[in-house]
């Protein structure tokens, strides 16, 4: 209940459309209840007294009513529909806008998959009992209400019956509905199952038919299909159980109230349309009543799917902008460290970097080195603030990052990550995404420097060409280079390159180099490198190592001086170069 | 109601797969949703129905328990007419006893036969799902890799369950439902229609204007679903996409711009929901004045009748009754269609996967590959992925048993191609392939691949512990078996050291692993499997110094004594190599040794030289 008190607030701007929806709801359900009394009248009285102008005035009036019910109904229909279809864009949306907003900690914690199925998934399930409490759970309440109190004023003697029959059905229900949520949830279990095997099946296809495994593949299946069938049947069946129950419960009642309300009807008490009206407000009740237990199991389904779109809009961004923080930079790109120390977890973990110093002037093309996981992404993800440093800081331009606006320091600051990540569109649009105002001049410039310029002009759309699945598929070394490009027609003072020419040949690397040197000798460049070639060329390799700055130096210097990297060269190139030579 | 777009996300980012010309990590929607009407209902209705008539049996038996209990539903206000006019107006008790009681009979035999109804379809309609599910699987198993290649993970997934689900939804409730709504209506009609014919044909005059209800709503419901799909289909690949790539658009700082895209996306789709859902909820009201409407037609015409002596009121009190079970099976059935339309649409997308044509099979007296000595000959093979664009042109090479096959070149040359040609992932466009002689394609393929161990690039795992990680490259192999192979991979002592050792469950991906770690099982993996000829895609761009130094070891044993082509990146590799191939542009444009190649001064030179021309001078 409190977290739907948390997302109620969503429904605020359509609180007319949300107060007036149950009111017509409550119009149609006051018209349906009244059909019943309006049918005993024209049996009892104008059928018995044989008058056909009551019948014929009575049956007018019975249309004429459900003719208000339908405005009743069609009314709450609109104004439910757009209310909760409204509340669902506008939750969906604050959602999103605060996903943009999470910082790369809230979204390692998070992950991105899940993100996506809280957005999609568990948004559509709140919004579907919004529009179930809006437009049904009123009328179902509303509905046994009414028609107990219709079938009291009908006749009180019948009524007792439901005394008997209310506690039944809803002793039945809940055992229904506890078991059935014990054996859904055994369902979603091997539903779960299947999944993980096709997942699997499909990301490992090539290993698959590589070991011809595909028997294999094939009874391990099976094995989850039989456990997802047996235990389907098994949940069905139980839930199968409830309707007959339900019906018979139900008619138990009417032979009860054909019974009693005959022999009083042979006394005289009664009258036979009153026991036909009985029969309506009883069958009505019974089935509102299951309603009511049936939309609150949704309900309580719809709970799980709100805590985890709460947790999202609970989550404050790691990073902020602190309140002054400078909006313009001068843009040299002077990069410093000073006693940076930095964990991802808690404080009391290890941490990643444990102090380091480092001073990079404008203009220079410094390279970092080390083993995998010695922090060298991490030391570039902290430029770009993506994670704040625990200890000491970070200076860019002579300003701690803390005191930048993010939007100022990232538009100086160009990353190209480890994985490309390019969107759907066009190449250009691609290029152009960092910066839309970008010339085709520049766009076309940077695709050259990246070496990407010939394969783009080699499709036939050149730099209109779609990319995705619709459109051409490029290799990972070339999409690697259009996301250098991308950041290239940024023009950032800061460019960082981690490990982003993996997959490309080195021959083409050494291209690229040569051309940022050419061509951007203004702007400081980082490079994460696993290569030792790629890294030969800087003024300045640093050599991380156990958390710390192990060396520093030219080539020339380190092989001299520094083991670790002579160890590093040497596994490398280290034997052909004495081949060569 | 509010109807439910079936949108689960089922699947995962896509995943990078490098090495290959497909596809790779894509920005792209994954294939939710989007679920349009079916173009060949008929002909998809078909298909379903013989997976359905797999049942006839237990189908039948459920046609004839709902014919039951359909008529037992017109019993019980037959009955209460009976009651009624008989009995209690009759003043005859002990009549209204034997009324009440055959009443009591009626129900408790009816909710017995309605359990038995559900019992028998549910397991009809399992089975049936499950049939459809190993069906797809089976022949997602016999899809060719080209398949895979071109499709998101994601969009495959949906088929399999969401598509699956809402076809198991319609069988498991539609059937029945639709079965005993068309009864009730006949038996309902026809029973009227026997009690008093002229009450009966008034009382049918809700029919026509049900059905007349129905068509108007569903032709704008039908274009409002389809669109509603649509919009949602467009949406959620906007989330997919900018969540994914949410680092990316952080680091550039267009959060403003995604979130403009997403707010269009999310307002088309809000639009098109609020029409559909709309115009859906319009039935239930509407209907419902339909419905009071044939009631008070059936009071008023049935008290006239009464008057003018042809009916009685018990007569009334039962067709009262009759048109309040005339409703709810018409409403009923209007909605089914809507689901059943959803449905042959979701069953349209399956069976177009069963439709996709599979590997080739062997071709008769095809042979098995029992012994293979290694003997690799590439003559004159041609191949394009996509047609016009080739990517190997004439490439002739031929390797002999154990010797070390290293290609060299640009990435998007053709290396991993040759590799893709060698395993029949894909078929050769012209030009032969034989090993020891023979062609790949008169070879069984299963036996074929038996005989390459490949290690690729980017390691699989599943979801379960290291051993049997490992022996999955030879299910039958023992535990010491599987041991020893680790020991011989330098994985042992990793191994070891992980929470439970080789007991230990790895995540799926092996996320709880590191990448060297990873590669260092697939080597154990093909160690076990002890093919005859190798295929290495060596990958080193992400592992550090030390484990590329284990996992180079593990690769030397591994390759000793048998033939074995390597994506070459290391130079060591490249230095011991028998051949060294050098790919640019689809063709072998040089061949020879390191040394030689070098000497060559050629296109092999040049790329040596350019990664190592710092480092040559320092040292000579």
């Amino acid at each position: 209940m409190q977290l739907i008190r948390r997302l109620l607030p969503y429904l605020r701007p359509y609180w007319r459309e949300a107060l007036i929806a149950p009111f017509l709801m409550l119009l149609e359900v006051a018209m349906d209840l009244a059909q019943p009394r309006l049918m005993q009248h024209i049996v009892d009285v104008g059928i018995a007294q044989l008058d056909m102008g009551i019948v014929l005035r009575t049956g007018a009036l019975m249309i004429g009513l459900a003719l208000v019910g339908m405005i009743g109904g069609v009314g709450n229909c609109v104004l439910g529909v757009r209310a909760a279809q409204s509340y669902g864009a506008d939750l969906r949306e604050d959602l999103y806008r605060k996903i943009q907003s999470l910082s790369f900690g809230n979204l390692d914690a998070l992950g991105t998959g899940e993100l996506v199925t809280r957005l999609t998934n568990d948004v559509t399930q709140i919004q579907e009992v919004v529009m179930i409490t809006l437009r049904i759970l009123v009328r179902s309440p509303l509905m046994l209400v009414g028609s107990l109190t219709m079938m009291i004023i009908t006749s009180p003697r019948l009524a007792l019956l439901l005394l008997a029959l209310v506690p039944i059905v809803l002793v039945g229900l809940t055992i229904v509905i506890k078991y059935a949520h014990a054996l859904f949830t055994a369902v979603q279990k091997a539903i779960d199952g299947i999944n993980t095997v096709v997942q699997e099946n499909l990301a490992s296809v090539r290993v698959i038919k590589a070991f011809v495994r595909q028997n294999h593949e094939r009874k391990r299946f099976a094995g989850a299909n039989e456990d997802l069938t047996a235990r389907s049947i098994r949940a069905e069946r139980t839930v199968a159980l409830f309707g007959p129950f339900l019906m018979m419960s139900l008619n138990l009642g009417i032979v009860g109230v054909i019974w009693f309300g005959g022999v009083d009807v042979t006394r005289g008490g009664s009258q036979v349309g009153q026991i036909m009206a009985s029969i309506n407000y009883l069958t009505t009740t019974l089935m509102s009543l299951m309603m009511v237990g049936m939309l609150l199991t949704r309900v309580s389904r719809a709970q799980a799917s709100a805590e985890r779109v709460t947790e999202v809009l609970d989550s404050e961004p790691v990073v902020v902008d602190a309140p002054e923080a400078v909006a313009e930079l001068s843009g040299r790109g002077r990069v410093a460290l000073e006693g940076v120390v930095f964990s991802y977890g808690s404080d009391g973990e290890e941490p990643v970097l444990a102090g380091v110093d480092l001073a990079i002037e404008p203009g220079q093309t410094v390279a970092i080195l080390g083993a995998t996981g010695s922090g060298k992404s991490t030391l570039a993800h902290l430029i770009p603030r993506f994670y704040d440093v625990k200890a000491g800081r970070l200076m860019v331009d002579g300003l701690d990052v803390r005191e930048i606006q993010q939007q100022t320091l990232r538009r100086q600051v160009a990353i190209v990550m480890q994985e490309p990540f390019l969107f759907s569109g066009t190449i250009a649009e691609n290029l152009r995404y960092g910066r839309p105002e970008a010339t085709d001049e520049e766009v076309i410039l940077a695709a050259k420097l990246a070496q990407a310029h010939d394969f783009i002009m080699s499709f036939p759309d050149g730099y209109d060409t779609l990319l995705g699945q619709r459109g051409v598929n490029v290799s990972g070394g070339q999409k690697q280079r259009l996301a250098i490009a991308r950041a290239l027609v940024m023009r950032p003072a800061i460019l960082i390159l981690d490990d982003s020419t993996s997959s490309v040949d080195v021959e083409t690397e050494a291209l690229i180099q040569g051309a940022l040197e050419e061509h951007l000798k203004d702007c400081t460049r980082i490079v994460v490198a696993q290569r030792i070639s790629t890294v030969l060329n800087a003024d300045s390799i640093i050599v991380l190592e156990g958390a710390r700055v192990a060396a520093q130096g030219t080539h020339s210097e380190l092989i001299q001086s520094s083991p670790i990297y002579r160890e590093i060269y040497e596994s490398q190139l280290g034997n052909g170069v004495v081949a060569h030579g | 109601m509010a109807e439910r777009p079936a949108n689960r996300t089922q699947s995962g980012p896509p995943r990078p797969m490098p090495g290959r010309p497909g596809m790779g990590r894509g920005p792209m929607g994954i294939g939710m949703g989007a679920i349009e009407r079916a173009e060949n209902p008929k002909g998809t209705l078909r298909r379903l129905w013989r997976y359905l008539s797999a049942q006839r049996a237990a189908l039948i038996l459920t046609v004839v328990l709902v014919g039951f209990s359909s008529a037992l539903g017109v019993v019980g206000p037959y009955l209460m007419g009976v009651a009624i006019d008989d009995n209690i107006l009759q003043n005859d008790l002990p009549g209204l006893m034997r009324t009440a009681l055959l009443m009591l009979g009626a129900y408790s035999l009816a909710a017995l036969i309605h359990y038995g109804e559900a019992y028998v379809m549910s397991g009809v309609s399992q089975r049936t799902v499950r049939h459809l599910r190993r069906d797809l699987f089976d022949k997602l198993q016999t899809l060719p890799l080209r398949y895979f290649d071109t499709r998101t993970h994601g969009e495959t997934m949906s088929r399999l369950t969401n598509d699956v689900d809402t076809i198991s939804a319609v069988l498991s409730m539609g059937v029945t439902q639709f079965i005993s709504s068309a009864l009730t209506l006949v038996m309902v009609a026809s029973t009227m229609l026997a009690l008093n014919w002229r009450l009966g044909l008034v009382s049918l005059v809700t029919l026509p204007l049900m059905a007349g209800l129905t068509r108007f709503i569903t032709r704008y419901t039908r274009r409002g679903f389809r669109e509603q799909q649509a919009t949602l289909g467009a949406l959620n690949g906007v989330i997919e996409e900018t969540v994914t790539g949410l680092p990316v658009i952080k680091s550039m700082g267009r959060e403003e711009a995604a979130i403009q895209q997403f707010g269009v996306a999310n307002q088309a789709y809000r639009a098109a929901a609020t029409f559909a859902q709309t115009y859906a909820g319009l039935l239930g009201p509407m209907s419902n004045v339909i419905h009071n409407t044939g009631i008070a037609i059936v009071a008023g015409a049935g008290g006239w009748l009464t008057l003018a002596g042809y009916a009685t009121i018990g007569t009334i009190a039962s067709f009262i009754s009759y048109a309040r079970q005339f409703g709810r099976p018409l409403n009923m059935m209007a909605n089914l269609y809507n689901m059943l339309l959803s449905a042959l649409a979701g069953a349209e997308r399956v069976f177009q996967i069963m439709d996709e044509l599979p590997e080739p099979e062997d071709v008769p007296g095809a042979r098995s590959l029992d012994h293979v000595r290694g003997d690799v000959a590439f003559e004159e093979v041609c191949f394009a992925y996509t047609e016009g664009v080739p990517v190997l042109k004439n490439v002739s090479f031929h390797a002999q048993p154990g010797q070390t096959i290293a290609l060299v070149g640009p990435t998007g040359a053709g290396k991993t191609t040759v590799v893709n040609l060698l395993t029949r992932f894909y078929d050769i466009d012209s030009g032969s392939i034989r090993i020891d002689g023979v062609d790949l394609r008169e070879l069984q393929m299963d036996s074929l691949r038996r005989e390459l161990g490949i290690v690729l690039q980017d390691t699989v795992l599943f979801a379960d512990t290291v051993m049997e990680n490992i022996r999955y490259g030879r299910l039958d192999a023992t535990d010491e078996e599987v041991i020893q192979a680790a020991v011989l991979a330098n994985a042992d002592h990793f191994i070891r050291r992980l929470p439970h050792g080789y007991e230990t469950k790895l995540s799926e991906q092996g996320g709880n692993l590191s990448q060297g770690q990873r590669q260092l099982l697939a080597i154990a993996r093909v160690m076990l499997a002890d093919p005859g000829i190798l295929v290495l895609d060596e990958a080193t761009s992400s592992i550090d110094t030390r484990t590329e130094q284990h996992i180079q070891e593990a690769l030397l044993k591994l390759m000793e004594g048998r033939t074995a082509f390597v994506i070459a990146h290391r130079l060591s590799t490249i230095r011991n190599a028998d051949q060294v191939l050098v790919i640019n542009d689809g063709q072998i444009i040089e061949r020879g040794t390191h040394q030689e190649l070098l000497d060559m001064g050629g296109f092999y030179h040049r790329l040596y030289m350019s990664q190592f021309k710092v480092a040559t001078p320092e040292i000579a």
